[in-house]
C-alpha cells in the first residue's frame, strides 16, 4: 500500500499527467489551467472594463468543472491517500532552507514559513503571497499558458512558442530561487 | 450528465498532482536548485507520453469521442509575449511554488493561505486584460 500512500514515482506521475492531457484532447478540449483565471474574471463582470474579458464564459464551463474536480482530487489525495511519509527531499536542500529560516517538510507539502495562518497575517507574509499570485496571473495570461498549457500540451505538440515560454519559466524561476528568495528570507 | 467526465478527469488530475507532490513548494524549490530529479522526471515523462500520444492521434487520424477529427490548437507566433510573460510567471512559480492548477488543488488540501495567491492571480489576469493592447506581443 505504500505505493499509494507514499510519494508516487516520477515515471508513473508523469505518465498519468500526460494521459490527462490526452484524455482532454480525446474529449475535444485542450489542457490548460490558467485560462480558468480569465474565465473567472469574465464571470465577475470584468468585460465591462476590458474587451479581453468579453467572452461567453458558459463555453468554458467544462474547464471550470475540471478545476472543481482538481480541488476535490486534492482533498481526497491529502486526507485519504496520504500517510504523512511524503516530500522526502535532499538533505542539502533542507540545510539551505534552514539557513533561510524556512522549515523542513517533515511530511508537509508547504512550508509554514510561507503558508501558515500566522505568516499570512504578517504584512510581509501576505505581500509575498499576493505578489506571487499577481506574477502568476499576469505572466500566464501574457504568455498565453502555464505549465499545463505550454510545458505539457504545447511542447507535446512540438510548438516553438511553448519552448520559448518554458525557457522564460526557467529564467524567472532560477532568478527567483537563486537570487531573490535569499534576499527575501535573509535571516538577520 | 455532460460535465461528469470533466469532473472525473479533474479529480484524477488533482490526485495525481498531489501524490506526485508537484503541488509542493519544496519540490519546485529543489527543481530550480537542481537538487532532485523528481520534477524533471515528471515533466519529462509527461512530455514523452504527450508527444507519443499526439503523434499516434495524428498519424492514425483518431477521432474524438463524438467522432469529430481531433484538431490540436497551434500556438500563435510571437516571441516577446512568451519570453516576458514566461519569465514573470517563472518568478511567481518559484516564489509561491504553485502554478494555476495546483492553486486550486492546494485549496482542497487545506492550504488556506493559497487563497491569497488565487486572489493575486485573478488580479494579475485582470491587470493583463487592461494593459493587453499596450504590451509587446
Amino acid at each position: 500500500m505504500e505505493y499509494i500512500y507514499g510519494t508516487w514515482h516520477w515515471a508513473i506521475s508523469g505518465f498519468l499527467i500526460g494521459l490527462t492531457m490526452l484524455v482532454l484532447t480525446y474529449f475535444g478540449k485542450s489542457f490548460g489551467m490558467s485560462s480558468n483565471l480569465r474565465t473567472m474574471c469574465s464571470m465577475a463582470g470584468a468585460g465591462k472594463f476590458s474587451d479581453f474579458f468579453k467572452m461567453d464564459w458558459r463555453e468554458q464551463k467544462w474547464s471550470l468543472v475540471v478545476v472543481l474536480g482538481a480541488f476535490v482530487g486534492g482533498f481526497i489525495a491529502f486526507y485519504f491517500l496520504s500517510d504523512g511519509s511524503g516530500v522526502v527531499i535532499n538533505q542539502d536542500t533542507i540545510t539551505q532552507l534552514t539557513s533561510l529560516g524556512i522549515d523542513a517538510p517533515n511530511g508537509k507539502l508547504m512550508p509554514d514559513a510561507i503558508f501558515s495562518v500566522e505568516t499570512l497575517q504578517s504584512p510581509k507574509g501576505f505581500a509575498i503571497l499576493l505578489v506571487g499570485g499577481l506574477l502568476i496571473g499576469f505572466g500566464t495570461r501574457y504568455a498565453g499558458g502555464c505549465t499545463s498549457g505550454h510545458a505539457i500540451s504545447g511542447l507535446s505538440n512540438l510548438q516553438l512558442p511553448s519552448l520559448v515560454a518554458v525557457i522564460g519559466f526557467f529564467i524567472g524561476g532560477l532568478a527567483m530561487a537563486h537570487f531573490i528568495l535569499p534576499i527575501l528570507y535573509k535571516t538577520t | 450528465m455532460k460535465l461528469a467526465r470533466f469532473f472525473l478527469t479533474g479529480i484524477f488530475f488533482g490526485i495525481v498532482l498531489t501524490k506526485a507532490e508537484a503541488v509542493s513548494w519544496y519540490r519546485i524549490y529543489e527543481m530550480f536548485h537542481f537538487q532532485s530529479f523528481h520534477m524533471f522526471g515528471i515533466i519529462g515523462m509527461a512530455l514523452f507520453t504527450g508527444v507519443v500520444g499526439l503523434q499516434i492521434i495524428k498519424r492514425y487520424k483518431i477521432k474524438d469521442y463524438k467522432g469529430f477529427p481531433i484538431h490540436v490548437i497551434e500556438k500563435e507566433r510571437g516571441f516577446w509575449r512568451y519570453i516576458i510573460g514566461g519569465t514573470l510567471f517563472g518568478l511567481g512559480w518559484a516564489l509561491v511554488g504553485s502554478c494555476p492548477g495546483p492553486i486550486f488543488i492546494l485549496l482542497g488540501t487545506g492550504t488556506y493561505a493559497i487563497a491569497v495567491v488565487l486572489i493575486g492571480a485573478l488580479l494579475g489576469t485582470y491587470i493583463y486584460g487592461l494593459l493587453k493592447d499596450k504590451l509587446p506581443h
